[in-house]
This record gives structure tokens, C-alpha cells and sequence, in this order.
């Protein structure tokens, strides 16, 4: 962050402090958007663009993003201004974070802005894998923007190698630990000097355990947020492919495989599949000194993957006036131009399967085939898991991940202590 | 009278800036957290109600919290006496004429300077299976791989030795600051004594270096509590807790399942371990110390 947006930023928390009453004063709209990036760089400078885009197309409007960090650090300034009166009018924060916005009392539905029946047509635009996660109760809280789900990565030059077609990803699970198994190498001592397979566990094991589960056929949360389904024994059954891969068949690192270094892993030729998000499409694509795939997560009883992400959300303490205003912005920028626009920008997946029709994306698809899997694999996607205290109960699986992943328990027993453990923080909310 | 009425109005005054500071920053902060550790977390249209010691009863129920807490001994077990060892080690050898001096000691210093969190970062790459820097020496050598961070019998290790590299430059300052107020005569007189160098450092600069050394035992223990930056980026408290120190499940309490009257009454335990090590140190140990 230079020195002039560092000025530009605390100008614009102190606007926010000082101006609601000059602005409402004046009846002209200026919307603070609290937005998460933790470092500058392309995205600020997409999202200054369209703000200062729809200001010329909309006089009287002026919205003021305010780079507030990753989504945890933006999460928690939101809600910190929020409990001290004065929030973002709107923000974009994980979609997960939906109850406990709603427990807040933070937010407001957009129901009440959608009133003509183009409003009604745009409401309804947008893939359902992505506005599952969006309502609840029969109403719309969010509004998908910077999404994202799982997909597998492969390195087409090492399938080569082990004997594989380099075009055809694994299809199904037992496919998966074949081929992970012919990718598999050892030195002479035995020691493992390329992994068939990694899926990440640290820091937030869940999600991407997600995609196992949806496959194993199980739902791990009700869309009211208040019951978990973690013993279920598809769930389990998910979690012992999962431990196998690494403990039983040795074609994946035992331990916590690191989020982080992943992608890294995967260019060093250190494994040859691996299951990461889609947002880090850009960063392979631009990384990667060999060619690579991009493909559907293997199936189990079925396609799955969880969707993951952000929504916008507007805030409950905001004036009636700012309120529409920033309606009016969502609107503005997710149409099906501007979503592809971005989508291609940035790497995230456009929320709109409209999007997909626009010129733009049909050109930059037929250059970047990979740019069209995820559309092709959200039929298939889920809800990311989300429940009221989502981040405590999302902790007690990852908790019982971690132990299984580490062999400290079983299976068995760690999906059952953590359904108790979720069953005690929800019960009060039932 | 009058003139020792001003001297005194002034003595406040003068004093007023930073006691303001501190109360508001401070103790205000402290007392506000303590009130809140008895009320219930408000939620929505739920308002704070008075439950009394509940929180603290759930705590002891709580299994991450005895985990944070026994965790938090064996890194402060860690880190507190072989940060400090590692200091006055380096401070007497760099305190010596040796090549280099200055880069030796500027070497030593540098990871204090450097923030936590690239610090964490520098330090995951080591740390990572297969080509990180310390795989890379132990494959050398012939040794199994280990996955230092993923494994719950090594993370807490790992995140301990990173605390300890950071710490120790910190603290060689300090020493070396100290070791340069021990008068050369005495050197040069056991010298003509013909003591061994062991025998200087263990009769002589050991024990004048008493005062220096609670000092830093202070703020070694102090720190123990305290640092917890580079469990962001390394662990984030896996894998299953194994890294998880109390600071850390403050704020994950706090400001990740926003369970603020919890988190209050989490602080108030690690206020009052702070308060009773502090107590213990300058109570007691204090008396202990030479001052020769």
C-alpha cells in the first residue's frame, strides 16, 4: 500500500465517520464498501474502476471502497463499526458468515429492493449452487460476487510419465487412487520423492473435505443453519478415503498438508494432482512450467463440490437512501458483462450462467478452455458449509479432521465428537 | 504551603498526558473486560444479561482451553530458558574481540528487527515437507522426511524454535549492554589470578549480570504469553489444537465465533497469570538478585 492510499483509505474511514449526517444533510448518497483485499494490486484497482464507472453513470451516488484486509480481518471491522454505530453501508464478506450477520442483526434481506420485474428476473439470474448459500428462511441476504469452488489440477507431463493419458483426469474415486498410485514415486530408501495426490487440511480442512463428502452423498449442514450432519456415515466414510489415501495406501503426505504451499508443491513437481480452488487458476496458469489440466473433482456416488466465496451484503444501520443506493450498485455490477468481465480478470468464477453467453467469455474461453470448468461443475456444487456460529461449529469438524488426519483418531470417533460438540453450540438456536 | 500545593498541581499535571493514556488504553480496557466476563454475550436483539462466574464454569468444562493452557506451559518451558541461554551466550562471545564483530552482532540482532509475520513466512518454507530448507538438510544427511507442521508430536516444537530465534537477539542486547558495564579491571585481575574463563563467567559476569537477567526473564515470560503472530501464517492453532496458545484462542473466541463475554472472561485468566508471574519475579526473585 503506497503512502496516497493509505491517505485515500483514512480519509475515507474518517469520511465515514463524520459524513452519514453531512449526507444525509445534503440527500446525495455516499456509500462506504468495505471490500477484502489484503494486499494492493489488480483487484484494488478493478474495483476503484467500477466504482468511479458507476459514478459517472449514476450523478448523486459516490461509493467509497475501503480495502479492509483478508475476509476475516474485514469481517471482524464490519462488525466492530457495526456495534459502534456507524458500518459500511456495504460490504462483501464471506458467504458463510450469513447467520451470524443475520444473529447480529447486521444485515437486511434484498428482498425489499427487488420491486419490478426486472429486479425479479435479475434476483433469479444468478446459479443456484451459489444462492444456496445466499438465502435462508425464504429470504435473499446476499449476493453472490467473488466466488469460487473446488476443482482437481493436473500435471499432464507427469501422467505422461507414469504411462496416464495426459488428457483424462480421473473420473471417480477408485480412478483417483489409481492413478495416484502410478504417480506415486520413491528413491531408492524409500522415501517419497513425488506424491500422487494432495488435498490441503490446514487452516480451513472443511471445505475441501466438503467436496468429499457431497461426493460420498451426504449434506453436512440443513439449509435453517441449526443442525449438523457430521456422523452421518457417508461422512465418515468420505473422512476414511481421505486417511486412507495418505495411511493406507501411501500415495498422499500423512499430516496436514499446507493450503499455502500447495500450488507451490504442484509446480515443484512434488505432486501431480491437486485439489485447490479455482481462484488460484491465474496463479497456475502464470506459475506453471508445464502444461496442466483442470477438471471436475472425481466422483464417489456422485459429482460434488462445495461453493465457496463471497457475497455483498447491506447493512441494516444504514439510512433507507444509502440502502437503495447500494442495491443499485450490486445491480450495476453484476450484470452479465460485468460479471464475465471480472470473472476473466481475476480468475473467479462468474455468478451467472449468462455470463457464459457474453462475447467476451466466449473469446477468452476458447483461448483458456480451463476458464470453463467450474460453470461446468456447479451444476454439481453445494452450499459451503454455514450455520449459525459457523465459525465454532466449522471449527469443531476441522478439529476432528485434523485428529483423523493425523491419526490421532479414528474416523469413526472424531466425526462423532464433533457432531457432539456442534450439537451443543446449536442447540440453543432450534 | 502554597508553593508546595503548585509543585504538586504541577507533579499531576505533568504526569495527567500519560495517565490519561493509560487509563483509557489500559486499565479501563482490564476493567471493562472483567465486568463483562459475568454477563452473557449480546447477540442481535439479545442484550447482556448478569450470569455471574458461568463463563468461567464453562471454561473449566472447555478442553481447548486446558489444551491452549498446557500448550502455553511447554512454550513457555521452551522458549523462556533457551532463548535466555542463547542470549548470553552470544552476548559474551560477540562482547569478545572477534573478526567481525559488528556483522556478527548485526547478524544476530536481524531477526528481531524483521516482522513476525514475514519472520512466520520465512520460517514455513523451512519447515515444508519434501524441498524445505530443513527436509533438504535431514535428506542430506539420510534421514526420513517429517512433516514438522502437520504432525501433532513436532508443531508445537516448531512454532517453540521459531519463538526462540526471534527471541534471543532481543535479548543478547540487553546482555551485551550490560556486559559492557562490568569494568575491564576485573577481567585483567582474574586474569592475573589466573582464573579460567569459566570461572570469570560464573564468579564474576554471571552474577553482576543478575539484574539484567530478571529483566529479561521477565519479558521472556511476558512474551511466552504473548506472541502469537507467527501462529496466523504457520498453523492457525492445528493441527487439532496442537498449537494452540491461549492468546491465540482469545481471539479466535473473540473475533472468529464473536463470543466477546467468553473471550472477557479468557483474558481475565491470562490477565491475572500475567499479574501473578510478574508478582512472583519482582516479589521475590527481586530480593534474590545481587546487586554487588
Amino acid at each position: 500500500m503506497d503512502r496516497r492510499e493509505f491517505m485515500t483509505g483514512a480519509m475515507a474511514l474518517a469520511g465515514s465517520v463524520a459524513m452519514p449526517a453531512l449526507a444525509r444533510a445534503q440527500q446525495a448518497a455516499e456509500i462506504s464498501f468495505f471490500y477484502p483485499v489484503a494486499v494492493g494490486g489488480p483487484i484494488t484497482k478493478l474495483i476503484d474502476a467500477y466504482a468511479s464507472g458507476f459514478a459517472g453513470e449514476n450523478a448523486g451516488i459516490k461509493v467509497n471502497p475501503i480495502y479492509a484486509g483478508t475476509y476475516q480481518e474485514t469481517i471482524v471491522k464490519a462488525l466492530t463499526a457495526h456495534k459502534s454505530g456507524t458500518p459500511p453501508v456495504l460490504s462483501v464478506l464471506l458467504s458463510t458468515d450469513m447467520f451470524t450477520l443475520i444473529d447480529e442483526d447486521a444485515i437486511v434481506p434484498f428482498d425489499q429492493f427487488v420491486k419490478t420485474d426486472e429486479d425479479k428476473k435479475w434476483l433469479a439470474s444468478f446459479f443456484p449452487g451459489f444462492m444456496e448459500n445466499s438465502q435462508t428462511g425464504g429470504k435473499t441476504w446476499g449476493i453472490p460476487f467473488q466466488r469460487s469452488t473446488v476443482v482437481l489440477y493436473w500435471n499432464k507431463e507427469l501422467f505422461k510419465e507414469a504411462g496416464l493419458d495426459p488428457e483424462t483426469p480421473p473420473k471417480t474415486w477408485a480412478e483417483q487412487l489409481a492413478f495416484a498410485q502410478k504417480l506415486t514415486k520413491r528413491d531408492a530408501a524409500g522415501n517419497v520423492t513425488q506424491w500422487g495426490i494432495q488435498i490441503p487440511s490446514s487452516g480451513f480442512p472443511y471445505w475441501l473435505f466438503q467436496g468429499l463428502s457431497t461426493q460420498a452423498g451426504a449434506i453436512l449442514a440443513n439449509a435453517a443453519g441449526d443442525k449438523t450432519d457430521y456422523a452421518n456415515p457417508a461422512v465418515v466414510e468420505a473422512l476414511q478415503y481421505w486417511v486412507d489415501l495418505a495411511q493406507k495406501h501411501k500415495v498422499h503426505p500423512t499430516g496436514i498438508v499446507e493450503w499455502g504451499t500447495t500450488p507451490r508443491d504442484f509446480f515443484e513437481r512434488k505432486v501431480a494432482m491437486m485439489w485447490t480452488t479455482t481462484g488460484n487458476l491465474t496463479n497456475v496458469r502464470s506459475n506453471a512450467k508445464f502444461p496442466f489440466g483442470v477438471g471436475l473433482l472425481p466422483a464417489g456416488k456422485r459429482l460434488g463440490s462445495p461453493t465457496g466465496g463471497g457475497n455483498f451484503y447491506i447493512s441494516k444501520k444504514a439510512s433507507k437512501a444509502e440502502q437503495e443506493a447500494a442495491f443499485k450498485f450490486v445491480r450495476w455490477i453484476t450484470t452479465p458483462e460485468r460479471a464475465a468481465q471480472w470473472s476473466i480478470d481475476t480468475g473467479y468464477v462468474a455468478v451467472r450462467p449468462d455470463s457464459y453467453e457474453t462475447a467476451a467469455m466466449k473469446k477468452y474461453a476458447a483461448e483458456f478452455p480451463p476458464a470453463l470448468v467450474a460453470r461446468d461443475q456447479l451444476p454439481h456444487a453445494v452450499a459451503e458449509l454455514s450455520t449459525h456460529e459457523n465459525q465454532r461449529v466449522t471449527k469443531a469438524l476441522n478439529d476432528g479432521l485434523q485428529a483423523a488426519l493425523t491419526g490421532t483418531k479414528a474416523p469413526q470417533k472424531a466425526m462423532e465428537d464433533a457432531q457432539a460438540e456442534a450439537e451443543r453450540i446449536l442447540k440453543p438456536y432450534r | 504551603m502554597n508553593t508546595r500545593a503548585t509543585a504538586t498541581l504541577h507533579g499531576w499535571l505533568l504526569l495527567l498526558p500519560a495517565m490519561a493514556c493509560l487509563a483509557l488504553f489500559t486499565h479501563w480496557p482490564a476493567v471493562a473486560s472483567f465486568i463483562d466476563s459475568f454477563y452473557s454475550t449480546p447477540r442481535g436483539r439479545r442484550p447482556a444479561r448478569f450470569i455471574g462466574l458461568d463463563n468461567y464454569q464453562q471454561m473449566l468444562a472447555d478442553p481447548i482451553f486446558w489444551k491452549a493452557m498446557s500448550n502455553n506451559l511447554w512454550f513457555a518451558l521452551g522458549t523462556v530458558p533457551t532463548s535466555i541461554a542463547l542470549a548470553l551466550l552470544m552476548a559474551v562471545w560477540v562482547n569478545d574481540r572477534i573478526l567481525a564483530r559488528t556483522w556478527v552482532r548485526m547478524a544476530y540482532f536481524t531477526p528481531t528487527v524483521l516482522p513476525m509475520i514475514a519472520v512466520a513466512n520465512i520460517w514455513l518454507f523451512f519447515f515444508t515437507p519434501q524441498y524445505g530448507l530443513l527436509e533438504q538438510i535431514v535428506a542430506f544427511f539420510g534421514g526420513r522426511s517429517t512433516n514438522w507442521l502437520g504432525s501433532q508430536d513436532t508443531a508445537l516444537y516448531a512454532v517453540t524454535i521459531v519463538a526462540i530465534w526471534k527471541e534471543a537477539g532481543f535479548f543478547m542486547i540487553f546482555y551485551l549492554a550490560a556486559l559492557q558495564t562490568i569494568p575491564p579491571s576485573l577481567g585483567e585481575a582474574a586474569a592475573i589470578e589466573g582464573a579460567s574463563r569459566w570461572t570469570y563467567f560464573r564468579r564474576i559476569q554471571f552474577p553482576l549480570l543478575m539484574p539484567t537477567t530478571l529483566f529479561v526473564l521477565i519479558n521472556a515470560m511476558i512474551n511466552a504469553f504473548r506472541m502469537v503472530d507467527h501462529l496466523f501464517v504457520m498453523t492457525r492453532g492445528g493441527p487439532d489444537n496442537a498449537t494452540t496458545l491461549l492468546l491465540y484462542y482469545i481471539y479466535q473466541v473473540g473475533f472468529s465465533f464473536w463470543d466477546t463475554a467468553y473471550a472477557a472472561a479468557l483474558t481475565c485468566v491470562l490477565l491475572a497469570l500475567l499479574a501473578l508471574i510478574a508478582f512472583i519475579q519482582y516479589g521475590w526473585l527481586e530480593r534474590r538478585t545481587h546487586y554487588r
